[in-house]
């Protein structure tokens, strides 16, 4: 069943009354077993582009997925037949909309294996999500001297709203250092806590390197000192099968345009019990019951967190996007891209000159190097030129470059629509880097 | 789409491979950090004003080849130069990095042409000017230059580039 099928289906989405001439709907179902990378590839237009007369080699998954047909043709439905403002008026396309929002929750739900539906808060992304723990969580939680365990490996949307919190608030900042292999001291990390220690943010994995960190192991130790855990999820959603449940995280925070959705979405599971007691973020409409000026009661998660009009296309796009990865299989991407990544990790090791940054043994598909004597952004313009789009720079991780002692790396990250076709593109696009810095 | 490849030409590889004026002077009179936090490049120029003419000047730092090639030929430009001239080649630089100018009417943008295809590649203009920004910025002593920051002396005009 695909995604507009799926949609079609959902119990609580009322019959579709309207209907609009020409508007076609994608009936390709994504490749089931066996993996059939070429069917997928066929299912996302903007991989068939030519860059300067090069096929597009996509390796720049970890910044942005692309989109597959089957959820820009569910963003054309809900624009074309379904929208109006959601939670408001009693006319059908506002009823449509709203049941359709609601019908994403639960596919976002169901997705990360969260318990209850009210524990799924739309945000804009990761990073707002993060904020939203930050105002929601910690400014009513964390005191002077209270300490916030973070790692080395965060991005920095994972550091600088604690941050701001501890210049407020008098907190403290402690910091789990890492290895030369990329991968968390687990011992210094269970040094850390102590009796002041009120909350752990960890990344499940790494944007910069791609470590999977140990996150049941690090949650069971933080929970077994009252501790409660936010879990940047950013990396870790588009390449695993994630459960909230069996993680036990407090709070899992996630974006929608690294996993084929659209941008302006994003994902805040946390405990129901814990967001109940948290303050709102943001204040507006949708998330009071009564407001007179004397007092505002707010209303219950999740609209508590949802002020004002939320991206609802943006929503529904990325139910679409779930209901598609589901339909592949976590599982089935997970092992495609971890044949890409020891592929490319294979090559790449025997090059003389290149020097992959990160090497734990538990690995995501990111894989950041360097190129001796050529600055990455030098690499990333001439690998542009051979139509392979992949990041340089800092990755919005400083103090893991720092660690590392580069300025930055070239980083190439994969997605289960890349093939092994086009790591050799990549191999042969270093290559040629290297023949123009000889 | 501009080739890239021409960007990197011989000239450029050269003064990345072996940078000019490369290193640190001992009793600067100005002196400025740039830094690009895009990418976390930066460097710094050093140099002494002589009664106006720049004496001997000097850079360091951690950046591409686009921007440290700047820079090498950049202090090679303006070394014995006026301050008034250096400054007019830093608009005439940042002028052909945008696109701006028209390199067949006189300037003195000379040898420093080979970086005109910059302004085609809208993510590494600032690698190619963040040395001269940098010059611009030591010239008035503002201690530390960025391409991103509020309050940021790049953003303040220079002439009329």
């Amino acid at each position: 069943m695909n995604a507009v099928q799926t949609a079609l289906a959902s119990p609580s989405a009322p019959v579709l009354l309207a209907s609009v001439p020409g508007v076609a709907t994608t009936n390709r179902t994504p490749a089931m077993e066996p993996f059939d990378v070429e069917r997928i590839r066929a299912d996302f237009p903007i991989l068939q582009l030519q860059i300067d007369g090069k096929p597009l080699v996509y390796l720049d998954n970890a910044a942005s997925s692309q989109m597959p047909q089957q959820v820009i043709d569910r963003l054309v439905r809900y624009q074309t037949t379904q929208h109006a403002n959601i939670n408001r008026a009693v006319h059908y396309l506002s009823e449509t909309a709203t049941a359709e929002y609601e019908a994403a929750r639960r596919k976002l739900q169901r997705f990360i294996n969260a318990p209850e539906e009210r524990e799924v808060i739309f945000t804009s992304g990761t990073t707002d999500a993060i904020n939203l723990v930050m105002h929601g969580y910690g400014r009513k939680f964390i005191k002077a001297g209270d300490e916030i365990i973070l790692t080395t490996l965060e991005h920095h949307s994972n550091i600088v709203p604690w941050q701001m919190l501890a210049e407020e608030t008098g907190a403290v900042i402690r910091v789990v250092p890492i290895n030369d292999a990329g991968e968390l001291l687990i011992d210094e990390y269970e040094n850390l806590f102590n009796m002041r220690t009120k909350l752990v943010g960890v990344m499940h994995v790494s944007n910069a390197l791609g470590s999977i960190n140990p996150l049941k192991q690090m949650i069971a130790f933080a929970h077994a000192h009252g501790v409660r855990v936010l879990v940047d999820g950013a990396q870790a959603v588009p390449h695993l099968q994630v459960d909230v449940q069996d993680l036990d995280c407090d709070f899992y925070a996630f974006s929608g345009h690294k996993l084929c959705g659209p941008t302006g979405i994003g994902v805040l599971y946390g405990k129901a019990a814990l967001l109940e007691k948290m303050q709102p973020f943001k204040g507006g409409g949708d998330m009071i019951l009564s407001v007179t000026f004397e007092k505002t009661i707010y209303n219950t998660i999740p609209h508590k967190f949802e002020a004002g009009t939320p991206p609802i296309a943006a929503a529904i796009g990325l139910g679409a996007a779930v209901d598609y990865l589901s339909a592949i299989g976590m599982d089935a991407i997970a092992t495609h891209e971890l044949d890409l990544l020891n592929y490319a990790t294979a090559q790449m090791t025997r090059m003389p000159g290149v020097c992959i940054i990160g090497t734990a043994k538990n690995k995501a598909a990111v894989l950041s190097f360097t190129i001796d004597g050529v600055h990455p952004h030098d690499v990333g313009t001439l690998l542009n030129q051979e139509g392979v789009a992949l990041r340089t720079g800092h990755h919005c991780a400083q103090p893991v470059m720092r660690r590392f002692k580069v300025p930055a790396t070239a980083r190439a990250s994969f997605a289960f629509y890349n093939t092994l076709a086009e790591v050799d593109a990549l191999i042969a696009g270093i290559r040629s880097v290297q023949k123009v810095f000889a | 789409m501009a080739n890239y490849k021409a960007l990197y030409q011989e000239v450029i590889l050269d003064h990345n491979r072996k940078p000019r004026n490369y290193g640190t002077l001992d009793h600067p009179s100005h002196h400025a950090v740039g830094r690009n936090p895009l990418c976390g490049d930066h460097i710094s120029v050093e140099l002494n004003l002589d009664r106006e003419c720049i004496a001997c000047i000097a850079f360091q730092g951690e950046s591409c080849a686009i921007c440290k090639a700047s820079a090498s030929m950049m202090t090679s430009a303006v070394k014995g130069k006026t301050r008034a001239d250096a400054e007019i080649l830093i608009q005439e630089f940042l002028a052909m990095s945008t696109g701006k100018l028209n390199l067949d009417s006189p300037n003195h943008i000379g040898r420093l042409a080979v970086f005109a295809g910059v302004c085609d590649l809208p993510t590494r203009v600032k690698c190619a000017i963040l040395p001269w920004h940098t010059l611009h910025a030591a010239f008035n002593s503002v201690a530390n230059v960025s391409t991103e920051a509020e309050k940021d002396p790049m953003h303040a005009p220079i002439g009329n580039a």
